[in-house]
Parts: C-alpha cells; sequence; structure tokens
C-alpha cells in the first residue's frame, strides 16, 4: 500500500478522533486567546502599535499554543501501546509521520481560523485586501511549526517531563521561523502593504529543510 | 600514557604563553586599550565551539549510521565542550561590551545566534537526562542534534537579514582591516592554544564516558549473576 | 517468490520463524542472552517460564516490534525459504496480542477493526468487520466505544484485532488473561481452527488454561536462555504439567 494510501486513512483516524470530542481544539483556542487577552494588558497598544507588535503577539501566541497541542500527537499513542499497532501494520513509518503532521497542520490552521479575525478586532487592525497573502504566510508558518512540532512530540513522547521538554526542544529551533513569519505578516499590515518576498522565501526554505530532515530521519522516530 | 602527560604539559604551557601575549607580548589598542585583550580569548572561544559543535553533528550523522555506541559518546562530549566554550564566549562578550559599547548586550546577528545555539544545545543535555533507555537517548539526541545543526545557519541568516550591531570582524576583512602583525600572531598562537584545551577536555570527556558506560555493564552482569541477594556475605562451596 | 507464499487467500501458506543467538540488551540489562530456537510452520509452541525470563521480548522480537542486540531473526515459509524481513508481505503474515490492547480506547470496536482492516488492505471491509465482531460475540457492541468495554470484551477485540487479517504466524502474549469464560471458549475454538490451518502459533503464559492442550512443543525460558524445549518430535506433556495451575 503506497505511503500517501496509507497516510491518508491514518489522517482520517486522527480527525475522527480530534473531532469526536474536540478537547483539544477548545483547549488550544482557548488558550492562544488568553495570551492574546493578557498581551493587551502588558502594552494598552493604539491602533499604531498594535500594527507594530501585532504580528509578533499573534505569532508567539501561535508557538506557545502549538507546543502545547503538539504534546499529546504522539504521548496518546502509548495508551495501550497503539503506536505498536501502527508499527507492525504493513506501512512506512513516513505514512505514520506525515498523517500527524497533516492532523496537526489542520488543528493548528482551525485554531489560527479563529485567532486571526478575533485579533483584527480586539486590536483594531484591517486585513482587507492582504488576506490572500497572509494565508500564504500563515500556511508556511504552520507548516513549518508542525513538522518541526510533530518531529519533536515523537522525540519527547520518550522522555519524562514530556510537556516541559517540548517546548525547551522546539521553541529554540523556531526561532528563524518566528523572525520571517513576523516579519512576513508585519510587512503586510502596514500602510500600503507588499509581502516581502525575502521572508516569505526564508519560510518556504525552512519548510523544506526540516521536511526532508524528517523524511530522512523517520525511522529513527517511529522505531521503539 | 606518556602521550597525555606530553600533550597536557604541551598545552599548559602554550596556554600560558597565549596568556603571558595576550596581556604584554599583543599591542596596547588605541581606543579600548586593556579591555581589548579579551577578544584574544573570545574570538577562539567561539571557533572552539563551532569545531565542537561540527564535530558532534558528524558523531550523530555517525551514530544513526553505525549504532556504534562510541560515536554517542563523541556526540555528547563533544556538545558538552562545545556548550562550555559558547558559556565562555557569552561571558567574555559582556565583559568587552559594557566598557566599550554602554551596553551589556545587544540582540545583533551573531550574537542572538550565539545564544540560540547555547539553548538548543542545553536543551540537547536536557534532553539525554530525561531519557532513560541507553539506545532511545543515543538515537533521539542524535535526531534532535542533527536538528539542531541544521537550524544553526537559518537562525543565523534570519537574525542577519533582521538586523546587525556587531563590530565588523577586524580579521576576515571589513573595510580599512589592515591589521598590526603583531596581533594576528597573538591571536593565532591563542586559537592553537584554545583549540588544544579543547581537544584535550573533548578527548578526556569521551574517556570518561566510556568508563562509565564499562562500568555500568559490568554492574548490571554483576547483580543479574548474583540473583540471590542472600548469597551475598555466604561462603561460596 | 515461490507461488505458494502470494495466495489470495492468506490462509494456505505457513509460515516458520528461526533464532539465532538472539540477544537483547536494555541499557546494561540483559533481557535475552543468546536464544537459538527453530520453529517449523505449523508448530504450536506453548512458551513458558516465569516473570522476567524474557518471553514478552522474544515474542516482540518475533512480531519485528523491537530488534536484538545480537543475532538474527528469520522467517521461512513452507518450503524453507527465507522470507525479508520488515517488507510489507512479511509484516501481513505476523499477528500479535500483548500486553496492552493496542485499540483506540476513543474509537469504537467497528473503527478500531475498520482501521486496521484497511491499514492491512484487506478488502470487503465493510463485510469483513461485522462478521469479525460477530464471531467475537461483540456485535451488538459493534457501535459502542472500546472505552465502555469491560475488560474480558477488550480482550476478545484485541484478539479479534489480531486475526483479522489472517496472520500465518500468531504470537501471543498471555492472551487469555482477563477473558472471561465465554471469551475462553470462543478462544480455544479458535486457536484449534487456527492449528487445523497450519498456523503457528506461539503463546506465552504462565498459568494453565485450556488452550495449552493443542500445543505441540513446551519451550521453556528462564533468565533470557532457554532452559528446556521439549522438541519438534517430543511431548510437550510433562513441561506443561509442571505448570502450576491458576484458578
Amino acid at each position: 500500500m503506497s505511503t500517501a494510501r496509507s497516510a491518508a486513512i491514518l489522517l482520517a483516524k486522527e480527525l475522527r478522533l480530534e473531532f469526536r470530542t474536540r478537547e483539544l481544539l477548545s483547549a488550544t483556542i482557548v488558550f492562544a486567546l488568553v495570551i492574546v487577552v493578557l498581551f493587551s494588558f502588558a502594552f494598552d497598544p493604539t491602533a499604531a502599535e498594535s500594527r507594530r507588535y501585532g504580528p509578533g503577539l499573534l505569532w508567539i501566541s501561535f508557538l506557545f499554543a502549538g507546543s502545547l497541542m503538539l504534546n499529546p500527537s504522539f504521548a496518546r499513542e502509548r495508551l495501550n501501546d497503539t503506536m505498536d499497532a501502527l508499527r507492525m501494520a504493513p506501512i512506512s513509518p513516513f505514512a505514520i509521520l506525515s498523517a500527524k503532521m497533516l492532523a496537526n497542520f489542520i488543528f493548528m490552521s482551525l485554531v489560527e481560523a479563529v485567532l486571526v479575525p478575533v485579533f483584527s478586532v480586539l486590536y483594531n487592525v484591517s486585513l482587507a485586501g492582504v488576506v490572500g497573502q497572509l494565508i500564504l504566510v500563515l500556511v508556511l508558518g504552520t507548516i513549518g511549526l508542525t513538522v518541526t512540532g510533530t518531529v519533536f512530540s515523537a522525540i519527547s513522547s520518550h522522555a519524562r517531563l514530556r510537556e516541559l521538554l517540548l517546548p525547551l526542544l522546539l521553541l529554540p529551533i523556531l526561532t528563524p521561523l518566528l523572525i520571517a513569519a513576523v516579519e512576513a505578516t508585519a510587512s503586510l499590515f502596514v500602510e500600503g502593504p507588499e509581502l516581502d518576498r525575502t521572508w516569505v522565501t526564508l519560510l518556504a526554505g525552512f519548510d523544506i529543510v526540516f521536511l526532508t530532515a524528517s523524511w530522512l530521519l523517520c525511522d529513527y522516530l517511529i522505531e521503539e | 600514557m606518556k602521550l597525555r602527560y606530553a600533550s597536557t604539559i604541551l598545552v599548559a604551557g602554550l596556554i600560558f604563553f597565549a596568556g603571558y601575549a595576550a596581556l604584554f607580548i599583543a599591542p596596547d589598542e588605541r581606543t579600548m586599550h586593556l579591555i581589548q585583550r579579551i577578544f584574544y580569548f573570545h574570538v577562539p572561544s567561539w571557533m572552539a565551539m563551532f569545531t565542537a559543535l561540527s564535530v558532534a553533528f558528524i558523531a550523530n550523522l555517525a551514530y544513526l549510521a553505525t549504532h556504534k555506541s562510541a560515536w554517542d559518546s563523541w556526540g555528547v562530549s563533544a556538545v558538552e565542550v562545545g556548550v562550555v566554550c559558547c558559556t565562555i564566549g557569552l561571558a567574555t562578550g559582556p565583559l568587552w561590551a559594557k566598557p566599550v559599547w554602554g551596553i551589556w548586550w545587544t540582540w545583533d546577528a551573531r550574537l542572538t545566534t550565539t545564544f540560540i545555539l547555547w539553548l538548543l544545545y542545553i536543551a540537547y543535555l536536557l534532553l539525554r537526562g530525561l531519557l532513560d533507555d541507553t539506545e532511545k537517548k543515543a538515537t533521539l539526541s542524535a535526531v534532535f542534534g542533527i536538528f539542531a545543526f541544521l537550524d544553526a545557519p537559518l537562525v543565523y541568516v534570519s537574525n542577519r537579514l533582521w538586523r546587525t550591531q556587531h563590530p565588523q570582524p577586524v580579521i576576515l576583512g571589513g573595510s580599512g582591516s589592515g591589521l598590526d602583525p603583531v596581533i594576528g600572531k597573538v591571536l593565532l598562537l591563542c586559537v592553537i592554544a584554545v583549540m588544544g584545551v579543547m581537544i584535550l577536555i573533548l578527548i578526556d570527556r569521551y574517556r570518561l564516558e566510556r568508563l562509565r558506560q564499562e562500568f555500568e555493564e559490568l554492574r548490571m552482569e554483576y547483580e543479574t549473576l548474583n540473583l540471590e541477594p542472600s548469597s551475598i556475605g555466604k561462603e561460596r562451596p | 517468490m515461490p507461488a505458494t507464499s502470494s495466495t489470495s487467500r492468506s490462509g494456505t501458506s505457513s509460515v516458520g520463524i528461526s533464532f539465532a543467538g538472539i540477544e537483547k540488551r536494555f541499557g546494561s540489562f540483559f533481557a535475552l542472552r543468546g536464544i537459538s530456537l527453530q520453529i517449523h510452520s505449523g508448530e504450536f509452541i506453548a512458551l513458558l517460564g516465569p516473570n522476567g525470563a524474557g518471553k514478552t521480548t522474544l515474542l516482540r522480537i518475533a512480531a519485528l516490534l523491537a530488534a536484538p542486540t545480537r543475532g538474527k531473526v528469520q522467517y521461512t515459509n513452507s518450503e524453507h525459504l527465507v522470507q525479508p524481513l520488515d517488507t510489507p508481505e512479511t509484516k501481513r503474515q505476523l499477528g500479535m496480542v500483548g500486553h496492552s490492547t493496542l485499540l483506540y480506547d476513543e474509537l469504537t470496536a467497528a473503527e478500531n477493526l475498520t482501521l486496521f482492516a484497511q491499514l492491512y488492505g484487506l478488502g470487503d471491509v465493510s463485510v469483513r468487520v461485522p462478521n469479525a465482531l460477530e464471531t467475537c460475540g461483540l456485535g451488538p457492541r459493534a457501535r459502542s466505544l472500546v472505552r465502555t468495554f469491560s475488560r474480558g470484551m477488550r480482550q476478545r477485540l484485541a484478539i479479534a484485532r489480531a486475526l483479522l487479517h489472517g496472520p500465518r504466524l500468531l504470537l501471543l502474549d498471555e492472551p487469555a488473561a482477563g477473558l472471561d469464560r465465554q471469551g475462553l471458549t470462543w478462544f480455544s475454538g479458535t486457536l484449534e481452527r487456527l492449528r487445523k490451518d497450519g498456523c503457528t502459533v506461539i503463546m506465552s503464559t504462565h498459568a494453565r488454561n485450556e488452550s495449552l492442550d493443542l500445543a505441540s512443543r513446551a519451550v521453556v525460558l528462564a533468565a533470557g536462555t532457554v532452559q528446556d524445549d521439549s522438541g519438534e518430535q517430543g511431548d510437550p506433556r510433562p513441561l506443561l504439567a509442571a505448570l502450576r495451575a491458576d484458578a
């Protein structure tokens, strides 16, 4: 069976599991909202300041919320040793990994789809005219976040203190992504918005490097 | 044995001479005077750090390819030494910066990258500490180490594109970087001395790691051979 | 590839397994210290021994869930030809019932079986899954979450999951643990049918149960080595009798 087909089957399973309870999604959305609100106390932004700090705030809340949301990805498979069942099945390790990456990408995108409009309302930042480009930046950034996050979820699922370990491993690795995503988003929030190509290229580069590394190293992530 | 003594004495001698040279032989810098002499150890510690972390990267790849625990020992030793060199670099930097620039720290590309690398490799060591099984520890930290190393250039490029405030490198050709040849020689001496220290410590740390592993194995062998706790202290037939 | 090993119904070829000098260490702990065993197609092995003897580790290695630190595992088909490890074809021949149920608690019984049926590329899933559930007596609870099942029901489903894709080498780690009376009857019957079918079975246990009567051979492990082996042609009953009866 091809990797794509088995990944699709596993993706359906991941989605079914999450959408049955929606616990993780709702908790993550609320957590991201809390961060957004807290920032308003820390900064009390005027409109101009919102536009300056907004991109940073947005991406920080995504990174923090994401690093909490990504943990259960592999930790869940420890219950009843379902990971063993997946490893025994005649599917490639990359099918298992990519299914989880895709699932996390979808979940994170849903969180962002809620957060971005809320943010634009709370901070009075208009998104008119830049929605398409903003979506591009969000997609590229989220790919990087979920690819590396899923890999580190696999790594930390074997360790103690995994809830603390995952952000500890993930956030330093994501600094280039954070810089690029914030700058790219910022270029869309200014008067006369124009998407900065350099940052988009950097984001794409980040995604390609880590997606390739994950694919090459996935056997070691899935093995016993 | 003799080689160890000889190399230790040689490197110790180099370091003393390098320190002497840095303090007394090197010419006084026009504006920064005494504090500038930190440069003679600050720069070499960066080079030592990059060397150590590159060794770690190669060790990580080699471990995944061969599964020989020796490579894992090299990996953890190199990372530890690299983190120490990094700490020295990060500590000596502000010592220089405060009198010269008036600020302890700045978020320019090079400094930020180094700080991030420091965090990443400390995370590597923490990860190892939190994994119990030896094989998993070796495999998973090797994977993380590879990711961290791949991240380093990305961190640098992104920070570089973002902002820069570090003084243009005097040696590697910013404009008008004509160097007093004495400075160059003293720096070279210091680089060799510091690298010598780093290599010696790396080898010793590697040996320590191998000894620890051997000890663990022997201890376990002993425990499983003596399955009956009541047999301890009894006379052997 | 010989013709007998590629059949549309996976029920005609059979699989043997051989362990050569298998060592497994976890850090500095040796779970297995040099195990060499030849198990031929169609044998029913009772794997005996106290806790910590290495039974689970050996079964996991046979299931390709763990790699031996040293030594080789080989699968042979009925013509004694070696099959390559770790390929999808080999994995399709293996079935395991382990200590955990290997089931998703938050999916229904039907969803669990459907998932694995799809992963193993089985046809007629919409017929196969309800049949499997009916056979193990879980038909009425097909749409209930596994989380709501009793221990006995979960074990039945775990066994059904392992058998779903028609494996030719069954690795059973204390499979009767937690089964209720009804489940035990069903399980014994299933094992008997599989045995007649030529399926190779390695079942580990440290308590007496009815299925052991089907065993053709007994292998006793102790402290990571083979202490006793009744052999392919021998009589397993003396070794089985030494097993302490459990209530």
